[in-house]
């Protein structure tokens, strides 16, 4: 039995591209235990809500996360919009679809490279990296923003997506997926992504449950539950089954992942062909009076914004519970046991977007 | 870029940033941007680093972080503050944590705007941080005094 040693991993630290600290038990090689502190990215934005009025709040609910800055301007309109009771137009709806899927993409695409980045593929986390350029450029063609939109505003969206743009990026998504598949090909197949992920980071289906475990980090591990299924903007009109994965290691939460890429093209597709044409936006009257828990699927997993007003311009409580958040409990049962060397690759699988998490 | 005289590396620290400057940063390195191919390489080690990229504003947990960081990395240095809230605070300086911009801690060169901030505009602001470094090297470079507290609010 050797002596147990504490290992520092973080802030700032070669393989983690956000600050989070673990504090890493060793037995040799072997990781007994894992112990995480956070606090390093905090800002406290929740609390501007009393200097912001509410819709002006859209803006800051957006910076909550650079990666999946959409979802969280949609979850806090659609939070608001419940308390004013406000009927959004269903073309906004599907619009706010098609830009969460894309969202979606970009996200994925960027974990997908980070995670090549972390099993040591340079070449696939280049090629994952290039084929996000194309989701990026269709976001900046329809919103104005490549990561930070903008476009969603309490009562609707800001913009509208002219028919023939629509078209054309429905066009596009050909060649895209074509790309893509490439890129699924070897993520799925390659020998020595295999053996780098399969049985690495196992999570059991229990434990995923039983520690909260969202999204992605939830399905690798055979838990399929997926807030899209709600049926919140248009998703309640268009079809589709999330991928579940049985294995519950870091091979399925990729496998998740890379199979959510050619879903959210087929939602994309879908949203595309049945929008209907009409208004963007209403106009809210008055001020929020009440509250509301409104929960959206981020690309990791589930997103809650709580919103409380009581009747004047400024919101009484924000409160956002990110998905990063919760995945850290299963994380930490990850850990324990992993050899120190397979610490990236585990961290990575569970995408932590610790600007969400800290806001 | 003739005057570079050797591969500037980068140390990126993403001190209380959203995420968005950071993945921009991070898209500088993708084929579209292809920084390395000035030689420029994103490292982790400040021991190895020229150039201090830093997104997002202090906070109280990381200024600390950030001094160290800056203190480590061998002379001569410049550093880059990418984004409105490394600059200024940004839309998060009325935040009760957030203390402000990098320049309350550490002196800054140059200033990138934007949020997020472009690629095109990281990249421009590197080049011009570059300039500096080789004025710093040579003696030339008129160092101004760090703007004490002068975008954050303490």
């Amino acid at each position: 039995m050797s002596k147990k040693i504490i290992m520092p991993f973080g802030p700032q630290h070669p393989v983690l591209p956000e600050p989070i600290h673990l504090d890493l038990v060793l037995e040799d090689e072997r990781v007994v235990e894992a112990i995480p502190s956070i606090g390093y990215i905090h800002r406290g934005l929740e609390t501007l809500v009393a200097k912001r009025e509410y819709p002006e709040y859209v803006y800051i609910a957006e910076r909550t996360c650079g990666i999946c800055s959409f979802i969280h301007g949609m979850t806090y309109c659609q939070g608001v919009e419940q308390v004013m009771n406000l009927e959004v137009p269903e073309r906004a709806l599907y619009l706010r679809t098609i830009w969460s899927e894309y969202s979606r993409l970009h996200s994925h695409l960027l974990w997908l490279g980070l995670f090549a980045d972390a099993v040591g593929f340079e070449n696939l986390f280049m090629a994952s990296w290039k084929a996000r350029e194309f989701v990026l450029d269709v976001l900046e063609e329809t919103t104005g923003g490549r990561v930070i939109q903008g476009s969603c505003k309490v009562g609707g969206v800001r913009r509208d997506i002219p028919c023939d743009t629509l078209d054309r990026m429905v066009k596009d998504l050909d060649g895209f997926e074509r790309e893509l598949q490439d890129i699924a090909n070897v993520f799925l197949n390659d020998e020595s992504i295999i053996g780098r992920t399969r049985g690495v980071g196992m999570l059991s289906r229990d434990d995923a449950y039983y520690c909260g475990a969202m999204g992605p980090t939830a399905r690798g591990s055979g838990v399929g539950i997926d807030l899209r299924m709600t049926g919140y903007a248009a998703y309640g009109k268009l079809k589709f089954t999330p991928a579940v994965e049985t294995g519950g290691d870091c091979y399925s939460r990729c496998a998740v992942r890379v199979k959510e890429l050619f879903t959210s093209i087929d939602l994309i597709r879908q949203a595309a062909a049945k929008i209907p044409e009409g208004e963007i936006e209403v106009k809210p009257k008055g001020n929020p009076d009440g509250e509301y828990f409104s929960r959206a699927e981020q690309p990791r997993g589930e997103l809650v914004h709580y919103v409380k007003g009581d009747g004047t311009k400024h919101l009484v409580r924000s409160r956002i519970r990110t998905p990063t958040l919760t995945n850290l409990p299963p994380l930490v049962k990850m850990l324990a046991g992993c050899e120190l060397a397979d610490v990236p690759v585990i961290v990575l699988s569970i995408d932590p977007c610790i600007g969400c998490a800290e806001r | 870029m003739t005057w570079l005289s050797k591969s500037p590396w980068i140390l990126h620290y993403d001190a209380s940033s959203c995420n968005g400057c950071d993945i921009e940063v991070l898209a500088c390195l993708s084929p579209l941007y292809d920084v390395e191919r000035f030689g420029i390489i994103n490292t982790g080690n400040p021991k190895h680093a020229d150039v201090l990229v830093i997104t997002g504003g202090i906070n109280e947990q990381n200024r600390e972080v950030v001094r160290n960081l800056y203190d480590q990395m061998a002379d001569p240095k410049v550093v880059v503050a990418v984004g409105i809230c490394a600059s200024s605070g940004g839309v998060f300086r009325e935040c009760y944590n957030v203390v402000g911009g990098i320049d309350c801690i550490i002196p800054v060169d140059v200033y990138v705007p934007g949020c997020a901030a472009r690629p095109e505009s990281i990249i421009d602001g590197i080049v011009k941080a570059l300039s500096i470094l080789e004025e710093k090297k040579r003696g030339t470079h008129i160092s101004q005094a760090p703007r004490q507290g002068a975008g954050g609010l303490r």
